[in-house]
């Protein structure tokens, strides 16, 4: 493919994008869970548990087990490296120039010192930690709100806003710009990582999906809080519209007014 | 000689608003500092519970043990269980009460079990509503840090903890959801979820 039909492939891509974060669905006021999908979501979690258990899983406990931890460690952390451009070009776009120039050092040194990124120095002796972001996180920061919830098929939890953020980090990542070929690297190294991830956090991960009574319910109940404590927007039960009220329709409002 | 008497009256005053405040202090909410002390004993429980270098049932009996003492349990019990909690008999509550506290430290437990070596930090605290937030940050070999929340309310008589966030996932909500389903399951049998509940976790 011609480098020219690959930017107007982007750009087609980027278009539907954001005609689809234009028809995001209602949002939620104040915090409830707004899941008009949930019949389709909840058929691709089947699918992702599927695939989770007879792919992700296996493959992490072997990955885990047969690769030492300080090899797993550097993969993961080589392709974390990878991500600092995005994360930089998205602080910016977010008005968030400290963290820009933040994570900028980040990668300068672990690209250079931490051997194109094997090693995490940054944190260690510089103080630099990671200050991870995405498109998505933009999207936030620029007022759009998180929309519906959805489950994708193979990529997991998600919301038409972190959707449209999953999309556009994919097709515009900027590290394409600074090394050609980057995304053979990039695959190459974040499978790897993902697996180690699935590893670390296998406990976790297999009483989510497999010991849960409703491993939907938790599984969307642990992203849409999560996200909204990451981006600021929600705090256990801050002032203004309470956002217990929605979810369980005043009743958990009502017992956190108790109090 | 005038000024001075207002001072006087206004130095009375101040002495019998501030008696009358004193007087009343139990209504007021809790303070920070207050919350922050409690958190503080259940941090420093927790942090010797996990190093402890028990296992299994031990370690959860350690944790139910520190849940049963700092946590506002009947509080817990009626928010997780949701509208059947007001048709339910006291018994019934009891009973479930203690099945839940069982489950919670269990399954809770298996999580802080993971962070041998690690240590769980209070790092400041803010009112929010009627209650404080105390926050926290978790660190441990291996993991990024966490933060993790305790949602301190006095309203039981005597402070405690009544929701736990990690990372602003709340312990609450989460359960209200999971026993809710499970409830579901039972047919909407408090005695039948409370048996189930000896199971899980």
């Amino acid at each position: 493919m011609t480098y020219k039909n690959q930017l107007i492939n982007r750009f087609a891509v980027l278009s539907v994008a954001f005609i689809g974060l234009s028809a995001c669905a209602a949002p939620p006021e104040g915090g409830g869970t707004n899941d008009p999908y949930e019949r389709v979501n909840r058929a691709s979690h089947e699918v992702n548990k599927g695939v989770d258990t007879v792919v992700l899983r296996p493959a992490s406990q072997v990955y885990g087990k047969v690769v030492p931890n300080p090899i797993r460690r550097s993969i993961s952390n080589a392709a974390a490296n990878l991500d600092e451009p995005r994360s930089i070009v998205n602080h910016i776009a977010q008005g968030d120039l400290q963290d820009a120039g933040h994570t900028f050092f980040r990668f300068l040194v672990n690209s250079t010192i931490g051997v194109f990124g094997l090693f995490d120095p940054a944190t260690g002796d510089f103080g630099l930690e990671q200050r991870h972001t995405g498109f998505g996180d933009t999207l936030a920061t620029w007022g759009v709100r998180e929309g519906a919830y959805l489950e994708l098929p193979f990529l997991g939890p998600s919301n038409e806003r972190d959707s449209v953020g999953l999309i556009v980090d994919i097709v515009a990542n900027p590290l394409s710009a600074i090394v050609s070929d980057s995304s053979d690297v990039q695959v190459a190294t974040s499978v790897p990582s993902g697996l180690n991830s699935r590893f670390e956090f296998s406990d976790t991960i297999d009483s989510l999906l497999y010991d849960s009574e409703d491993s939907y319910a938790q599984l969307r109940l642990f992203y849409t809080e999560s996200r909204r404590f990451a981006l600021g927007e929600q705090s256990s039960a801050e002032d203004g519209v309470d956002p217990f009220d929605d979810l369980f329709e005043g009743v958990y409002g009502g017992l956190y007014e108790d109090f | 000689m005038k000024i001075s008497k207002m001072n006087r009256r206004r130095v009375l005053l101040t002495g019998a608003s501030s008696v009358i405040a004193f007087g009343l202090s139990p209504a007021f909410a809790l303070t920070e500092a207050e919350a922050t002390k409690l958190i503080n004993s259940v941090v420093n429980d927790i942090n010797r519970a996990i190093n402890s270098g028990k296992r299994g049932n031990a370690l959860f009996r350690d944790f139910e043990s520190i849940f049963n003492s700092y946590a506002d349990v009947p509080t817990i019990s009626r928010a997780i269980l949701g509208p059947p909690a007001r048709s339910a008999s006291s018994g019934q509550l009891r009973a479930f009460s203690k099945s839940l506290t069982g489950y919670l430290s269990r399954k809770y437990g298996k999580r802080f079990r993971q962070f041998v070596g690690g240590e769980v930090q209070v790092t400041g605290a803010r009112a929010v509503r009627n209650f404080q937030e105390v926050r926290g940050v978790v660190r441990a070999p291996g993991y990024a840090p966490f933060d993790v929340s305790f949602v301190v309310s006095d309203r039981s008589g005597k402070d405690k903890f009544f929701d736990l966030l990690i990372e602003g996932i709340s312990l609450l909500k989460a359960e209200r959801s999971e026993i809710g389903a499970v409830l579901d399951r039972v047919g909407g049998n408090i005695d039948k979820l409370t048996e189930e509940l000896k199971r899980l976790g």
